[in-house]
């Protein structure tokens, strides 16, 4: 409209039939609306392979396979003195656990006739995960009255079996490895045909701890969900009152002179620091100067804070500045004091902008593996930290770094774990962002 | 204004909660990544059959965890660290200046270095003098020092297949590197006689390290990730040959052929006899001022080289460790809780 070359110039053609210089227009339009529709195909594309290779990958690492068998818990080998004392039975490790499931299983073979050539002790012995004989020792120490009866026990079986019924392990394979057997898995599979092998819903993937890489069929992301919802909670409740204060302040109440602008200078520039410095300024502040313990999520909570703060910021004084002066203006036009005009009405209205920003930087927080690193997250926990506040500063793991963990491991079944654990961070992040939006679509406010 | 009294009250709660944060109970290892898959075993052993609770281990490799190691004594240190080497003088020096001065050692067992190609592939048996003409940055054709020509195996060595020379070699931050130059390259440098003449034409000390040198044409690529990288590396490049773990190779055997070495083929055994030249000692340091400290640290380091454990029948050798048979002495050395300045 403004084109000057436009004003005056005569129409040379009918309306009816467009001009060169209107068809290259509308062609360049064409082409402009044509990329931009490519660009989004290519990311979709990107998107559905990853998500594919994840799923794919992952899903099966919600469903376990198990064996039920008949367990006759010998009294001779489980309680020598015959005087069932707590004492003595503790004194039985897991080793003579792992002997008696084997001759449970043994005696189960010979009870339904299976008869399987090739299969040697070392296929019956190895076909039960390692993960069972302490369940079953537990089981005991919790009721000393089961020795000397015969109980069912539901045990995880090996990775390589369960991987069989998994699609991860072939016949073919399993010749090839030395882990496992084809008999092995035709013992599997005569087990499953009396109705004692089955694969199920694995609830426990979500609960249980990590395990050594002797036995990836036990190992869960019960702990690494712990620690990052600590250390998220450790966020929220830092984070947010300290950045929307700062934010307030330096919006509202702050003289725009050289120092607010070096504090703004510097928090943009903090927003974009990589997240290691955070970690090695962790490691020194909270570790060994304030005494913190290692692996805590309250340090990891302290780091991520610190991360997470300059994106509070810059969004919070974002949702501030939104908000018209003319709400301000008015609010001290009949006579509310300064605090009064921010808290009564500047900051309800920029409540949505605020949260979508927290939200943002919590997922952000979430996802981070990199400052976790240096203080000793990025470990082998295996017990269930209490609940807050003594919890914060027992050793837990984070969800980003059990998938670091899993993908590092020798065991090929550690990958499914990884892209199992993959799936539970997404969905953490998905309703997280759903929340975010869900909080502006409610609150939201257009003038 | 609620939510403000909810966040001062919060606020005061992680304040209060931070000055009554109680004494740690259980052991914190770190340290090198070979060790690592050992350590988790045996902590989950012990956490299983004891009433101590299971230990945190941290991996990140043999010099960073024997840095955290020797940061100094008290609770918010660790108080084990796993090292695929023996610990330097100077790591010695630092703890010492940290205020950590006794520091007890102990072999766990030796771990094997094995070279693996896609299970698909050609077989191999290598030589150490053939790994140093493939991968060497100089090599001796007809008596004179040249830049390494050789693009194929075949070129190296009659017998060995006509194959790309391709090979996936663990980074200079791997305690595997080292092992690697010093025992295939180095020996494989003597062996073809290519010391001598790097020595004739260079001097003593030049020798060397041209020895040790790799080649940067593309022929041999750092993996600066863990094996599964190099795995991955080998699915992708079937024609690469990859350097693992013998632990990580036993996991592994359906996607990964092994070659032998001057006729022997890896495994505990042949390790254990000695007869397979490639591996090296495993260890871990124990800070013995923190026995008493830190509750089950003596009964850990025991139950660690106990032979249930680590003996030839225990779990760490069905995981590919080779079990020192030295373990007795081993054992009798962490009952006197020996520390390495006693044993010098």
């Amino acid at each position: 409209m403004s084109d000057a070359s436009l004003d005056g110039a005569k129409p040379r053609n009918s309306l009816l039939v467009a001009d060169p210089h209107t068809r290259k227009r509308n062609a360049a339009e064409a082409r402009f609306r044509a990329y931009g529709l490519g660009a989004i195909v290519i990311s979709m594309i990107m998107l559905v392979i990853l998500l594919s290779t994840i799923l794919g990958g992952g899903v099966s690492a919600f469903r376990q396979t198990y064996l039920e068998i008949p367990v006759a818990l010998d009294a001779a080998q489980l309680d020598k003195n015959g005087n069932r004392d707590p004492q003595d039975i503790r004194k039985i490790l897991t080793l003579t656990y792992g002997k008696i499931l084997q001759q449970a299983l043994e005696q189960t073979i010979a009870d339904k006739g299976i008869a399987i050539a090739g299969l040697s002790d070392k296929d019956v012995t190895g076909m039960i995960s390692k993960e069972a004989s302490a369940q079953l020792r537990n089981r005991v120490l919790a009721d000393p009255e089961l020795i000397g009866q015969t109980v069912t026990a539901r045990v995880l079986v090996n990775g390589r079996v369960d991987g069989y019924y998994k699609g991860r392990v072939s016949m073919e394979s399993a010749a090839r490895d030395a882990n496992t057997s084809p008999a092995q898995l035709q013992l599997a599979d005569a087990l499953k045909a009396q109705g004692m092998l089955a694969t199920q819903w694995n609830w426990s993937f979500l609960t249980r701890p990590d395990a050594s890489d002797q036995r990836p069929e036990a190992a869960g992301v019960g702990i690494a969900i712990l620690g990052s919802l600590y250390m998220m909670l450790v966020v929220l409740v830092l984070a947010v009152p300290i950045g929307v204060a700062a934010s307030i302040y330096l919006e509202e109440f702050a003289p725009q002179n050289r120092w607010t602008d070096i504090i703004e200078v510097n928090i943009s520039n903090l927003a974009a620091v990589p997240s290691i410095v955070f970690g090695i300024l962790g490691l020194a502040a909270f570790i060994n100067f304030a005494g913190l313990p290692q692996s805590a999520p309250i340090v990891g909570g302290l780091v991520l804070t610190l991360m997470t703060l300059p994106t509070i910021i810059i969004a919070t004084r974002a949702a501030l500045k939104a908000v018209p002066p003319s709400i301000r203006d008015a609010a001290l036009g009949v006579g509310a004091s300064k605090m009064q005009s921010v808290f009564h009405h500047v900051l309800p209205l920029a409540m949505p902008g605020i949260l979508t920003g927290t939200i943002i930087g919590l997922a952000q927080a979430l996802g981070e593996t990199a400052p976790l690193l240096l203080i000793g997250m990025v470990a082998f926990v295996r017990n269930v930290p209490s609940a807050p506040p003594d919890g914060l500063f027992e050793p837990a793991s984070a969800l980003p770094v059990q998938v670091y963990n899993w993908t590092q491991r020798a065991d090929p079944a550690f990958i499914e774990r990884a892209s199992g654990a993959i799936i539970v961070l997404l969905v953490f992040l998905l309703c997280m962002n759903l929340l975010a939006i869900l909080l502006r679509r409610k609150f939201e406010r257009r003038w | 204004m609620k939510s403000a009294k909810f966040t001062v009250s919060a606020l005061a709660v992680i304040a209060a909660s931070a000055s009554a944060a109680s004494a740690r109970d259980q052991i914190q290892v770190s340290g090198s990544s070979t060790v690592l898959p050992y350590a988790t075993i045996v902590a989950e052993a012990f956490g299983e059959n004891t009433d101590f609770p299971t230990p945190v281990v941290e991996s990140g490799g043999s010099s960073a965890g024997l840095k955290k190691f020797c940061e100094g004594v008290g609770e918010n240190t660790t108080d084990i660290a796993n090292a695929s080497r023996a610990i330097k003088d100077s790591e010695i020096e630092a703890c010492k200046a940290n205020g950590v001065t006794d520091i007890m050692e102990v072999r766990i067992g030796y771990d094997g270095i094995v070279f693996a190609s896609d299970i698909a592939g050609n077989d191999f048996q290598f030589t150490p003098a053939d790994w140093f003409n493939a991968l060497a940055a100089e090599v001796v054709v007809d008596g004179k020092v040249v830049a390494n020509p050789h693009t194929k195996w075949s070129e190296i060595r009659a017998d060995l297949p006509e194959q790309e020379i391709l090979a996936f070699v663990p980074g200079t931050k791997h305690g595997t590197r080292e092992v690697f130059e010093e025992k295939v390259i180095a020996a494989g440098c003597e062996e073809s006689g290519a010391a001598e003449v790097f020595k004739a034409e260079k001097g003593e000390d030049e020798a060397e390290s041209a020895c040790m040198a790799l080649r940067t044409d593309g022929k041999s690529i750092d993996i600066d990730g863990d094996y599964t990288e190099t795995l991955a590396r080998i699915q992708s490049a079937k024609n690469g040959i990859g350097i693992f773990g013998l632990s990580f190779y036993e996991n592994n055997t359906d996607k990964l052929k092994v070659a032998t070495i001057a006729g022997v083929q890896p495994s505990t055994e042949s390790i254990a006899s000695g007869e397979y030249p490639v591996s090296r000692p495993l260890f871990f340091y124990v800070k013995k001022q923190h026995i008493g400290t830190i509750p089950g640290l003596k009964e850990f380091t025991e139950f660690f080289v106990s032979d249930e454990l680590a003996g030839a029948e225990g779990p760490l050798a069905a995981y590919g460790l080779v079990a020192d048979p030295e373990l007795a002495a081993t054992q009798a050395a962490v009952a006197d809780e020996k520390t390495m300045a006693a044993a010098q």
